[in-house]
Formats: structure tokens, C-alpha cells, sequence
């Protein structure tokens, strides 16, 4: 899709530290030299086309409920249904095919580590598979955004 | 999958956070899927919540603070953007060296994520990965060549798991008031990549 300057720079310069000021748009607005309601307007049209996933907050993995990554051997002419179920359940928020004899990759969350594990188990019985189970042990990483590259 | 081997693991991995406050839980649900797109965000976030806007403000500076907030802004979906190839990096390193290997994958920006992850012999004997987003599979096998020769990963077995399809991808749902997902949501539509 075509991106307006206004567009690039809401994407590029706001991944972190967003400004927690009453009105944030505002002040995003005041250093692009546009006023609020087109900053509100040019976020509301990427949300909706799917470039934007919201403007919010990115939470440490483990500090609100438990998650996990895991992954299944599905296969192949499988793959699409078993995807299907799995997509299906509310607490599954990635869900990807991979190149490897584990071909889907899936995090899980959940309130607890006790519900988590009851999603995971009842995942291995719709589907037949068993369920590689990687939680996070440690992160070295921050997630903080990068820098995008335009051309 | 042995359950209560991961019950347990997950148990310690969660003992070592602080527990949040009711409120502070309460403040999480109510924004995760995004602030709203109005004048004063944090306002409406505190009406829904029955709170004032400066006790979100406040809260959320201190979530922030604390790093249970990791960072807050425009969350963008890369794919959309023509970063279409999306590899997962695993290596199998000796247990010692993975923090100091962490440490070195992540002062690469090409880098996005990087975390140490539990090996599952034996059919998983990886315990290092990190993410790597990039415009062609050819520019990640690059990073994956740069990370190799500047942290000293020659004889360390590793393999990169591209992303092919993607079913489904949000921000995290901690409050599941029902299991599954209404039928064909609007918006997790599989994408081919």
C-alpha cells in the first residue's frame, strides 16, 4: 500500500515512549506539525489496513499470566485443519507455518500456568499431536521497535 | 508434551515476577488490545475502569517503570510492510555461553528478538533463539552469516525456521472469557508469504 509522509513517521517514530499525557496524539501531532485529529485519522486507516495492530503497550512475556511458545510436527496435508484448531482457541495469539518437520509455531497465554497447561493438553488431544512446549526462559532482548527502511 | 514437567517450569519462571495488583491487572485487560483512537485515551480508559485519568497515567508510568511494560507506542505489523521474510534463528549452544551469546545478538538491529528457551532432547536441542525480519530471505541469511563471524558461532549447529504462512497474529489476551474464537473473526485471516 502507499504510505503518506504523515504515515511513515507515525509508524517509524512512535514505536516507544508514547507519551503517557492526557492527550498523546496531540503532542505526536505537534511534532509532525499536524494537528490531533489527523494523527487519530491516519492511525485509524493503518489499524484498519492491517499495518498498525494497535497503539498500546507491549507486556514482558511472564509478567501477566503465563505463555508459552510451542510447536507441532503437523502433517502436511494436515496442516490447514490442524491450523484451523488451533487459531481457534482464544488464547493463542501467533500462529505461523514454519520450514522444518515443525511446521506450526504457536505462543499461547493464558491467566495461569494451570490453564495454560489445560490448553496445551487439550490442543494434543484435538489434534493427535504432541505439543512441544518452549517457554521463555530468558530474554536478551528488548523489544523496542526498529528502525524501518522505505525503500 | 510432559505436563507437569512444564507445570513446574512455568511455576519457577513465574516465581521470579512480582505479582501485579488487582488494579494493575484490571488497567492491563482494559488496554491490551490497543488505547482508543480519541483525543484523550487514557481518559476513556479510566471511565470504563471507574478510576481517575491520572491514576491510569500513573499506573502505567509505573508498569513502565517496573519493565512489566516493555514499550508503548504504535505497534506495527512488519509483513505489511514488505518485511515478508521472517526467520526464526535456533542454536544449539553449550548452557553457559547463552546469556553471553543473548548479550551479543542483541546489538545487532537486525536482530528483533532474542530469548533462551528450554531444550526438549531429544527432539529439540536448541535452547538460543532470535528473530530476524527482514526483505528477502537472502538479507536474513546475511544477519545470520554477520551473527555467526562477529559472536564466534562456527562450530555451533543452528538451523533457520522461515515463516511460510501466518494463521494468526494479535497482541496477547490474558482475560479468556470463552475459549475459542467466534468462527472466521474478521481480520485473522490466513496470509501467504
Amino acid at each position: 500500500m502507499e504510505l503518506t509522509d504523515l504515515e511513515r513517521h507515525l509508524l517509524n517514530d512512535f514505536q516507544h515512549d508514547l507519551l503517557l499525557t492526557p492527550r498523546p496524539y496531540a503532542e505526536m501531532g505537534e511534532r509532525l506539525g499536524v494537528d490531533e485529529q489527523a494523527v487519530i485519522d491516519a492511525l485509524e486507516r493503518l489499524r484498519e489496513c492491517g499495518v498498525v495492530t494497535r497503539v498500546g503497550a507491549v507486556f514482558r512475556p511472564h509478567s501477566v499470566g503465563a505463555s508459552t511458545l510451542a510447536a507441532l510436527a503437523v502433517p502436511p496435508e494436515r496442516l490447514e485443519t490442524v491450523a484451523g484448531i488451533v487459531s481457534a482457541y482464544r488464547h493463542v495469539n501467533h500462529n505461523y507455518e514454519r520450514e522444518h518437520d515443525y511446521n506450526l509455531w504457536f505462543v499461547a497465554t493464558a491467566p495461569d500456568e494451570g490453564e495454560l497447561c489445560d490448553v496445551l493438553e487439550d490442543i494434543e488431544r484435538a489434534t493427535g499431536l504432541p505439543v512441544l512446549a518452549l517457554p521463555l526462559l530468558e530474554d536478551y532482548h528488548i523489544d523496542l521497535g526498529f528502525e524501518l527502511r522505505w525503500t | 508434551m510432559d505436563v507437569s514437567d512444564l507445570r513446574t517450569r512455568l511455576q519457577r519462571i513465574r516465581g521470579d515476577t512480582v505479582p501485579l495488583a488487582a488494579a494493575d491487572i484490571a488497567l492491563i485487560g482494559a488496554i491490551e488490545k490497543g488505547l482508543p483512537l480519541v483525543s484523550r485515551p487514557y481518559a476513556a480508559v479510566a471511565e470504563q475502569l471507574g478510576i481517575s485519568e491520572a491514576q491510569v497515567l500513573e499506573r502505567l508510568a509505573a508498569l513502565r517503570e517496573r519493565g512489566v511494560i516493555k514499550r508503548m507506542g504504535v505497534v506495527v505489523r512488519h509483513r505489511e510492510l514488505g518485511y515478508r521474510a521472517n526467520g526464526m534463528v535456533v542454536w544449539d549452544v553449550p548452557d553457559d555461553a547463552v546469556a553471553g551469546l543473548g548479550q551479543c545478538f542483541s546489538r545487532y538491529d537486525f536482530v528483533t528478538l532474542c530469548y533462551r528457551r528450554p531444550r526438549q532432547l531429544p527432539e529439540w536441542p536448541y535452547n538460543l533463539f532470535c528473530m530476524i525480519h527482514g526483505k528477502s530471505h537472502d538479507e536474513v541469511h546475511q544477519g545470520i552469516a554477520r551473527l555467526v563471524r562477529e559472536c564466534g558461532l562456527q562450530r555451533v549447529p543452528h538451523e533457520v525456521l522461515f515463516s511460510r504462512r501466518r494463521f494468526k497474529q494479535r497482541g496477547a489476551r490474558y482475560h479468556c472469557p470463552e475459549r475459542r474464537e467466534p468462527p472466521h473473526a474478521p481480520g485473522e485471516a490466513a496470509h501467504r508469504g
